[in-house]
Order: C-alpha cells, then structure tokens, then sequence
C-alpha cells in the first residue's frame, strides 16, 4: 500500500518515540498539518514565533534527555529556526528540526518562501539533509534522529519539499542505521584509562572538571562516585552544573570567568586536572597560556576535536564519559582497594577548604535597602528547596543563577551556555514544562533578555503551562553596563533598557498572572504566592539597579586575576 | 611556529553539498586552504578530494579531526609520514618571440613538459609533476613572461609496499 509523504513522515515520527512536537504551520506544510491532526498520539504545540519553537524543543530535550522535534515552514519559517538550531549546536542538545521546502521543481528559483536552509544551517548543524525522493524520506529520518542522540548529540535538520510531503510511496522501515562514515566512539581506550589512573596514583593535588559531557551521558553518578572513592575535589563548567552535588565538601562550585576563588586558585595550583566532558571554552580557560600551568592534564570527551583544541592534554581519552568514569572507577577500586585517599589528599584538601572558607561567593542585602538579585535566587532557593527546573537567559541573571542556586542535581539548570542565547528562557521553559508537567519550572530572566521571545508567554497561556518567569529587573542590559562600568569608563552607551513594558500588565493582557516585588521585606511572601499559582506567571522583581557579578576574571586575563568585589 | 605544507587525501560520500561542507569547515575555522581538487573516486558514489594546507603539527591534527567529524566524511589520510606520490599539472602560457623560442624549448625539455599549443608569439607549455618541481619550472620561465597560468592542484596517492 502506497502512503503520502507527510503520512510516512508522521509514522516515521512516532516510530522514533516522538509525541510532541514544536512547530509553526505555514504553506508548503499544510498537508503535514492536514494529516498530523488525524494522530491525536502526536501533539504539535503551535508557539508564537518559529525561534521560541527550536528553543522550546531545546528545553524539552535538555530536561528529559530525548530528542526535541520543531515543525516549521519553508523561507522566514527556516531562517528563524537558525539562533535556537545554533544554541542547541554549541550545547550539543539533539533536536531534530524539520522544515518545509518549496517543490523540487522550483528550488533554485527564488521562489516564494524559499531559502536554502540547509546551506545556511550547514555550520550549525551536526548534518542537514534535504529530501528530494520520497523513497528516501523514511530512511532519512530516521538517520536524523539517529546522529542527533549518538555520539556527540546535535541538531540535525532535515528539509522537505512539498512534493515530497504529498508524493505517494510504500512504507519501507529500516529496522538499522548503519553509515559507514559515522561511527562514534564510545568506549573508551582501557590503556588510555590505565594511563589516567597512573596520574592519579602520583598527583599531590588533583582536580575534577566538569562539562556538559557528564549530564549527557547520565554520568552524574559515576563521576559524584569517582570524586568521592578518590577524595579529588571537583569543579564544574555552566554547562556542568548539577553533574556533582554543589552542597558536597569536595564542589568548589563553577570555574572561570565568574567562577568562584576556590575554583579558579584550584585550576592555578592543580597538578592533576582531570576533565571530563567540558570543551576549554574561554569563559573557563581565561588566558590560555596561564590557564593550569601547573597541571598534567586528562581529558575525557566523546568529541576527539575537543581534544588538544586549545588546551594541551597529556592524557587524552575519547569516549562516553559514563563508560570512562566506570573504567576508571573500576580500575581505581582494583589497584588502590586499601588506599586512604583521604590521608593523601589530606594537605590539598585543606588548602581549597581554606579558600572556600575565605572568599566564599559573597553580597550583602541591606533589609531596608533595594533587592538585591542575589537575594532573590537564594529565595528561590530556599522556597523549591532546590526541587525545580530553573531555565536562564543570558546576562547577569544567569550568572547569579549559577552561583547562589546551589544545583544538586542534573538536567536541573536548563541554560545557553555555548552561544549565550537571550531570549532563550522562556520558550526552553515551556519546552522543559512540557517534558515534566509535575515539576515546578521557573524561568529566571533579565528584564532585557525576557524581551526576546516574551510573545511565547502567550504559548504558555493557552497550553495552560504554569511556568514561573522571575524577572531580575534592573532596567539594564546588565552585563554589557558591568563590563561598561568596569572597562569602559562607565560609559553606559545602549544598555539601559528603562523603556521597558509595565510587566504585570503585560501578563495580564497575555492572560497570565503578573506580580511585582519591589521591597526586599515582601520578597519571600510575594515570591511564595507567586509559586503557587497554578497558573503561569511572571514575577517582576525590581533589584539593585548596578550590582556587580563577581568573582570576575577580565576577558584574556588569568584565573588568578580575578577581580573580586 | 613549525608550519609546513600538508597533503590531506579525503574519501567522501559523493552526494549535494559535500565539498561545500568541507569548503566551509576551512573558512569558517580560519584554515588555509592551498589546493584542492574533487573527483569521483573509483567506487561508485565516494569521491576523492585532495587538499593542500598550511600549519603546525597541532593545527593540521584539528584540520583532520575536525574533517573526520563531517558525517559524510569517510576516510582522511595525511601523506607526511606515508611514502606518496604527489603530481600535480599545470599549463602554462608564455611569451615566445623569434629569438627565444629555442631557449624556452631547451628549459622545457630539461623538466620534461609538452609544448601543447603555439602561436606566433606565445607557447603554451603542459607541465606534471610534485609541487616542487612545478614551483622550479614556473620561476624559471618567469624571465621570459608568463601571460596565464593554470594548476590542477596536487594529487596524492601511497606508495606500494616495497618487498625488500
């Protein structure tokens, strides 16, 4: 029996697991749309804007772990899924983007709404595929999913033309996906893990650096094991939180630019770092050339480009991280069955106890005074009691939701770490929502940032979505007027954001509920009410209009020259 | 830095957008490219490209892995430390009035190139060989006045193993 397109499509869709997706109908995919609606089994959630949809997918997929699925048109439909494809490409978060094409027969024809999208998806994808022969659709889709969940994972787009959604063919499923030039490495090399445990059996004073890497491959558990059976303290990138408990004795909690001063002296002083799953970025290298100049380095990654990329590594092990912390453990667990780490580790153990004891992260609220930004993460905090999926923007709030959240568990912080996403928040909010509709989800935003993609509000309105948006409101773009202030002579130039909507009202006309907060004495009161609506809700709090993030390593400068207050 | 010039044999999946993936994987992280030359390969849908590349020892192994990540990239040899034959042609077209034709005629003999197509003052000149030796001719017949010039970029392939 012969089937159109888009019902092969579907079919193939739900084969791959897929009940959700995020989309955004549009001409040349009304057919899809035409049959989607006769598979109740397959929800489309229509967003306001095709950016807020990838995002949308992004969070549901960093939430629950499975790949997120978008649905947009051809032309503008495209090009406005590339910052949500990028974001989710720089965090390696596996989507699967389809976008509808004009008929093969006018591709090339600057026809209406067309666009090459797999040409300018091309750099930000893992791979893109457009679809020419509906014989292939099944099998191709099937491939997309396949390369956005293994290896490394990432966005994968897969362009359809609108003769291929209506052409007719017969079903064919290929129970296998095999390429022959794909074949990512998952276990690791044993030498390669016997070599690492060899430098831990020498190393005076070793560190833990924690990616992202760790929270993809459900290594949370393995590596807390590791840090605690070796007694090596750990540190962790932003994608990394929530990949060790932040409350444990061994966290010194987020490394680089405003990592804290425990963590970055540690990176100075170490003569073991171990990574696992974190890819240099700058924002935690600082200085290249200054970046563990103490250190021999191991590193952990799937990815073997992220290996030697910018830092040198002595010991290099590509593979899944959870399988390498096992070999690992294992091997350290059969050599070193008597050895008191403990006692070993004794002295460096104490040394970055003593820095945490005395420049731990710091701010003061005056009770009187205006919210401190600070106050209100640690509020949030405090009222969860950590039991939330917080979701960020990017900008100072993020920042301050990194360090004073104190995540314990992962897939818990939902952020754009990679490309630094504003307006990413609330859509992935949502996105998260719906992967976990019992969870409390808070979205903590900047006044500047929640602008972005503020119509998705409407989204969680009608999908009666009860996420939580807390606007740190400061009428900045704080963190360009912090570096303005810092290193530009205080030369506030295009960052005040005091035009900015009355939010309440704004929530209210999107049929959401809006609070304000704007005396520290309300703040817990006001903050506790907001949460427990069951509807979504944003909550303006008005802050400390120039607090500072800090620690704060100036870009290019060493971990140890951190400015800090 | 120890920059050198590189070699770089890729098999791909001959399918749209492939060079384009790889084109783009070198502006897009500030490599160099040199040369490079596309062809099918002998398989049915694999081709073969050879680039040409400048870097040091840690850039070249970013260029490679970085290739090897493309998932339509199959295979990627580095011809440094692999005994390899490497031509490259190029033909080039010269000023070659009365008097000098002899002399033209004399270098090209020496290198062993083909005199393709002549004119009353110009000689186009076919040339084969490794980049060297093409780098030789062109700076030698530079005196008498290059008008064009064109390269295939280099070609690469292992040597056979030598029973000894």
């Amino acid at each position: 029996m012969e089937y159109t397109g888009s019902q092969i499509l579907i079919e193939t869709l739900k084969r791959e697991g897929v009940d959700l997706l995020f989309g955004y109908p549009g001409g040349v995919i009304i057919d899809l749309f035409d049959e989607i609606a006769n598979h109740p089994e397959l929800r489309p959630i229509i967003v306001r804007h095709e950016q807020g949809a990838v995002h949308a997918a992004d969070g549901y997929s960093r939430a629950s772990g499975k790949v997120g699925v978008c649905l947009v048109t051809s032309g503008p439909g495209a090009t406005n899924t590339v910052t949500g494809i990028a974001t989710a490409y720089c965090d390696s978060i596996p989507l699967v983007v389809l976008t509808g094409q004009v008929p093969t027969n006018l591709i090339g024809n600057d026809a209406f709404q067309e666009v090459d999208i797999v040409g300018i998806t091309r750099p930000c994808t893992k791979h893109n595929f457009l679809i020419k022969d509906i014989r292939k659709l099944a099998e191709t889709v099937r491939q997309a999913f396949y390369l956005a969940r293994s290896g490394r994972p990432g966005p994968v787009l897969v362009d359809l033309p609108k003769d291929v959604l209506v052409g007719k063919a017969e079903f064919v499923w290929p129970e296998e996906i095999h390429m022959r030039s794909y074949n990512p490495t998952y276990k690791p090399n044993l030498n390669q893990l016997r070599r690492s445990v060899e430098e831990l059996d020498v190393a005076k004073r070793p560190l833990i650096l924690a990616g992202g890497g760790v929270i993809t491959s459900n290594a949370a558990a393995e590596l807390t094991e590791f840090a605690e059976t070796a007694k090596i303290p750990v540190t962790y990138s932003l994608m990394g939180m929530g990949s060790f408990p932040s409350t444990s004795p061994l966290s010194l909690g987020m490394v680089g630019m405003h990592g804290t001063y425990a963590a970055n002296l540690a990176i100075n002083s170490t003569d073991l770092l171990i990574c696992v799953g974190a890819r240099f970025d700058d924002r935690v290298t600082g200085k290249l050339s200054a970046f563990a100049p103490r250190a021999r380095v191991v590193h952990i990654d799937i990815d073997p480009t992220s290996i030697r990329k910018n830092v040198k590594v002595d010991v290099p092990v590509v593979g899944d991280c959870k399988m390498a912390m096992q070999g690992i453990l294992e091997i350290v667990r059969s050599r070193h069955a008597d050895r008191d780490w403990g006692h070993d580790h004794a002295a460096w153990l104490d040394t970055v106890q003593d820095w945490k004891v005395s420049k731990p992260l710091a701010y003061s609220q005056d009770k009187d005074g205006p919210i401190k930004p600070q106050s209100v993460v640690e509020a949030l905090r405090e009222l969860t009691r950590g039991d939330a999926i917080i979701v960020t923007d990017v900008g100072q709030h993020q920042m301050w939701t990194a360090q004073f959240y104190s995540f314990t568990e992962p897939r818990t912080l939902l952020t754009s770490g990679g490309l630094g996403t504003m307006g990413f928040g609330l859509p992935a909010a949502i996105g998260a929502q719906m992967a976990l509709p019992d969870k409390m989800v808070i979205a903590i935003v900047g006044d500047g940032s929640v602008q972005m993609n503020i119509q998705e509000l409407m989204t969680a309105v009608v999908n009666k979505l009860p996420v939580k948006i807390v606007i740190l409101n400061n009428q900045y773009l704080g963190m360009v007027r912090q570096w303005q202030e810092l290193f530009y002579n205080r030369h506030y130039c295009g960052t005040s954001m005091e035009g900015q909507p009355d939010f309440v009202k704004l929530a209210e006309a999107y049929g959401a509920e809006g609070y304000r907060i704007e005396k520290f004495a309300e703040l817990n009161t006001e903050l506790e009410k907001a949460l427990a609506t069951p509807e979504p809700a944003i909550i303006d709090v008005r802050v400390e209009r120039e607090e500072n993030v800090y620690p704060m390593v100036p870009a290019g400068a060493a971990l140890d020259e951190m400015l800090l207050v | 830095m120890d920059t050198k010039r590189h070699v770089l044999s890729v098999l791909v999946e001959n399918e749209p957008g492939v060079l384009s993936r790889v084109a783009g994987l070198f502006s897009g992280r500030g490599f160099n490219i040199d040369s490079l030359n596309v062809a099918p390969a002998l398989e049915d849908g694999v081709s073969h490209m050879t680039i040409t590349t400048y870097g040091d020892p840690a850039i070249i192994e970013q260029i490679m892995k970085q290739l090897h990540k493309i998932v339509t990239v199959i295979k990627v040899t580095e011809f440094e430390d692999i005994p390899a034959v490497e031509r490259e042609m190029m033909l080039i077209k010269v000023q070659a009035d009365g008097p000098l034709r002899g002399e033209i005629l004399r270098t090209v003999e020496i290198f062993r190139c083909k005199v393709v197509d002549v004119s009353p003052n110009e000689m186009t000149i076919e040339a084969t060989g490794n980049h060297e030796k093409l780098e030789a001719i062109v700076s030698l017949l530079r005196s008498f006045g290059i008008k064009e010039l064109v390269r295939t970029g280099s070609l690469a392939m292992r040597r056979s193993k030598k029973n000894d």
